[in-house]
């Protein structure tokens, strides 16, 4: 699949890689306690950086400091090339439309129904025509494979799994460049969580599209991720493609590989490629 | 890569040659290009329009995303419709599959009938009427199980959380005595102010004690705490109650055998109970001292006067009447904001319209009591 994403990224890249997130010397710190202590990470176009990390070390805290919901004490966060510090709120603004977020809980506006929710940033964003957005929000339904009737339902008549899909239907309205994924498999069955998977890979080699995903699912990090970086200590303790981090001695990353779980599926998935081993 | 932000805006070229008309799309087909996209979409149905066949040429797209696929398949279903056989041509294959992927017929959603208004008027009439009756029928069932709580209570001390009820009236209770205090004070004085301003024109300044006396103690006095703790506790137990009810947390209690009428209502209603007869009785004192101060600076009446005229004036009874209201007023307060509390649904939409109806509810409910205790004092001349 990788080598799929990469014919399809070369004319854009100029073979140059650009980076579409760079973080440099982050530090967050809440009261006392150093979440991110000087954390440097890259996150290239047109790759799917799965990023992992034990419980309570700051996954979702390294999201929300690039995505602005949360202060950083010292660091440089680099959106597209532009220092999210120094922008005007007007360029802010367009950087923030080049984005879509899901939400480990969805965050779906309770009060509005899936169909509202999904146009709410192309209303308040873009100039189209109702009947445009309606077909539009259809549309991102079908691609997350919504039924047609889940449209006019409100958040808290959808079941967890269909909450994730509607939320990612919202984080695509404006065909994102950037599509940022908290845990987005948490909560599927595995049969929605491949289709999920599947999903996410057809959206990226068609849009291009650049994925920074924290997930724990290691079928995720196999299918779709072109890169995986992993989170310690308030730092990157790796990155790299699978094989790397699988090749790697860290013990962290050992014992998050080769546990049981993971060597179980690394076996299967062994036997799977039958020995086809990706360079 | 700031080309993709500013990049062009869709545009489209014709050719003919020979049977076959070709569209030649060139431009960035993007959401970004808003009403543009849709503007040329239409252009390529009515450009395409009478061709006996169109090809859409795509070589020469820049960039596309899925709405724009979209716009493209809706109007090469448009161009079918009409009898055109219009197909895409020299798609890049990212763009070939976004076109696949949006290929897809879209239901227009099932609109809901026109109705008669002054049926639709009838039937909204007749549903709030029953809806009422449910909530009273409910209110009386809900009623039933706190005192069977109680009993259950009294039966097996042991259940029975002290620490929580204590902490409850301290919350309830000893926080809200600083804004009780206000505004008896400020009401107090008023009355005061008004009692001596209106009676000074008969001379009757002095009648201003009795005024304030009695009226402060028989209904001013429990009425403004009542209200008061109403919008300030009951509208916090029921928004504490009903955030628990959406994170599972009330279904978790009742998995673990515990009832939640036992957990959460019975301390919260046996607080209220605690604390408002207290506070209805900081709020008398409060309301009389306000009383006293306007009359010594209003009035010329010295406060060893005010003192001795109020005792003149009102009896226990006085006092008492204001005071045996404040329990009911806190039993109902107390009921309804955890009934409503339990009653949220998953929206956060669902937990603001409960905190709304159990705030107005119990006011509503408070000064109705009210009104009953006045008959039922007035009957039996107490």
């Amino acid at each position: 699949m990788s080598d799929h994403a990469n014919a399809a990224r070369q004319p854009a890249t100029n073979s140059i890689k650009e980076i579409v997130i760079s973080v440099r010397g982050l530090v967050v710190q809440f009261g006392e306690h150093r979440v991110m202590d000087g954390l440097d990470l890259d996150v290239f176009r047109g790759e799917v950086l799965g990023f992992v990390g034990g419980s309570g070390q700051g996954k979702s805290v390294l999201m929300r400091a690039i995505l602005g919901l949360l202060r950083k004490r010292a660091g440089v966060i680099r959106l597209f090339g532009q220092d999210r510090d120094a922008l005007p709120p007007r360029q802010l603004r367009a950087l923030e439309q080049r984005w879509g977020v899901l939400f480990q809980n969805g965050a779906l506006f309770s009060s509005l129904t899936v169909r509202q929710n999904i146009q709410m940033p192309m209303r308040e964003n873009r100039n189209i025509s109702q009947r445009f957005m309606d077909d539009l929000a259809m549309l991102k339904l079908d691609l997350v494979g919504l039924p047609p009737d889940s449209a006019d339902k409100l958040p808290a008549e959808l079941s967890g799994g269909m909450v994730k899909r509607a939320a990612l239907a919202r984080a695509l309205a404006l065909d994102p460049e950037l599509l940022f994924l908290d845990e987005p498999t948490s909560g599927l069955d595995p049969i929605g969580a491949a289709e999920f998977d599947e999903l996410i890979g057809t959206l990226q080699k068609t849009l291009g599209l650049t994925v920074f995903m924290v997930t724990h699912d290691l079928d995720s990090l196999y299918s779709i991720c072109d890169r995986v970086a992993a989170l310690a200590g308030g730092k990157v303790i790796g990155a790299g493609s699978m094989q790397d981090m699988l090749a790697s001695d860290e013990p962290w990353l050992r014992a998050y590989f080769h546990g049981t779980r993971g060597s179980r599926l690394i076996g299967s998935l062994g036997r799977r490629m039958g020995g086809r081993e990706p360079a | 890569m700031a080309t993709k932000i500013e990049a062009e805006p869709p545009e489209l070229t014709r050719r003919e040659s020979g049977d076959i008309r070709r569209i030649v799309l060139t431009g960035g087909w993007l959401l970004r290009a808003s009403r543009a996209l849709e503007r040329k979409a239409d252009e390529i149905v009515s450009q395409g329009r009478g061709a006996r066949a169109v090809v859409i040429d795509m070589s020469a797209i820049a960039n596309l995303d899925t709405a724009g696929a979209l716009a493209l398949n809706r109007a090469r279903n448009e161009l079918i419709r009409a009898g055109v056989a219009a197909s895409f041509e020299d798609a890049r294959p990212e763009h070939q599959m976004l076109i696949k992927e949006t290929a897809i017929e879209i239901l227009p959603p099932p609109r809901a009938k026109p109705t008669n208004l002054f049926v639709d008027l009838l039937a909204d009439l007749g549903l709030s009427v029953v809806g009422a009756l449910r909530e009273y029928y409910r209110g009386t069932g809900f009623l039933g199980e706190f005192v069977a709580a109680i009993g259950h209570i009294l039966l097996r001390p042991r259940l029975f959380r002290g620490t929580s009820l204590v902490y409850q009236i301290e919350m309830f209770g000893f926080r809200s005595i600083p804004i009780i205090v206000l505004i008896n004070l400020a009401v107090g004085a008023i009355v005061a102010q008004q009692g001596i301003f209106q009676l000074a024109r008969f001379g009757a300044t002095t009648y201003a004690v009795d005024l304030i006396g009695i009226l402060v103690l028989r209904e001013l006095g429990v009425l403004l705490t009542s209200i008061m703790i109403a919008g300030r506790s009951g509208s916090a137990i029921t928004a504490e109650i009903g955030s628990m009810k959406m994170r599972e947390e009330i279904d978790a209690l009742r998995v673990m055998g515990l009832s939640p009428i036992e957990v959460l209502v019975v301390p919260r209603v046996l607080a209220l109970m605690v604390a408002l007869p207290l506070l209805t009785f900081i709020a008398d004192m409060a309301a009389l001292f306000g009383g006293l101060l306007v009359s010594w600076g209003y009035g010329d009446i010295s406060p060893t006067t005010f003192l001795v005229l109020l005792k003149d004036a009102i009896g226990v009874n006085t006092f008492l009447v204001g005071l045996i209201k404040a329990p009911f007023m806190a039993l109902i307060i107390g009921l309804i904001s955890t009934q409503d509390g339990l009653a949220t649904l998953g929206s956060a939409e669902s937990l603001g319209r409960q905190v709304t109806a159990a705030v107005v509810k119990s006011i509503f409910m408070v000064i109705i009591l009210d009104g009953l205790f006045a008959m039922f004092f007035a009957a039996i001349h107490y």
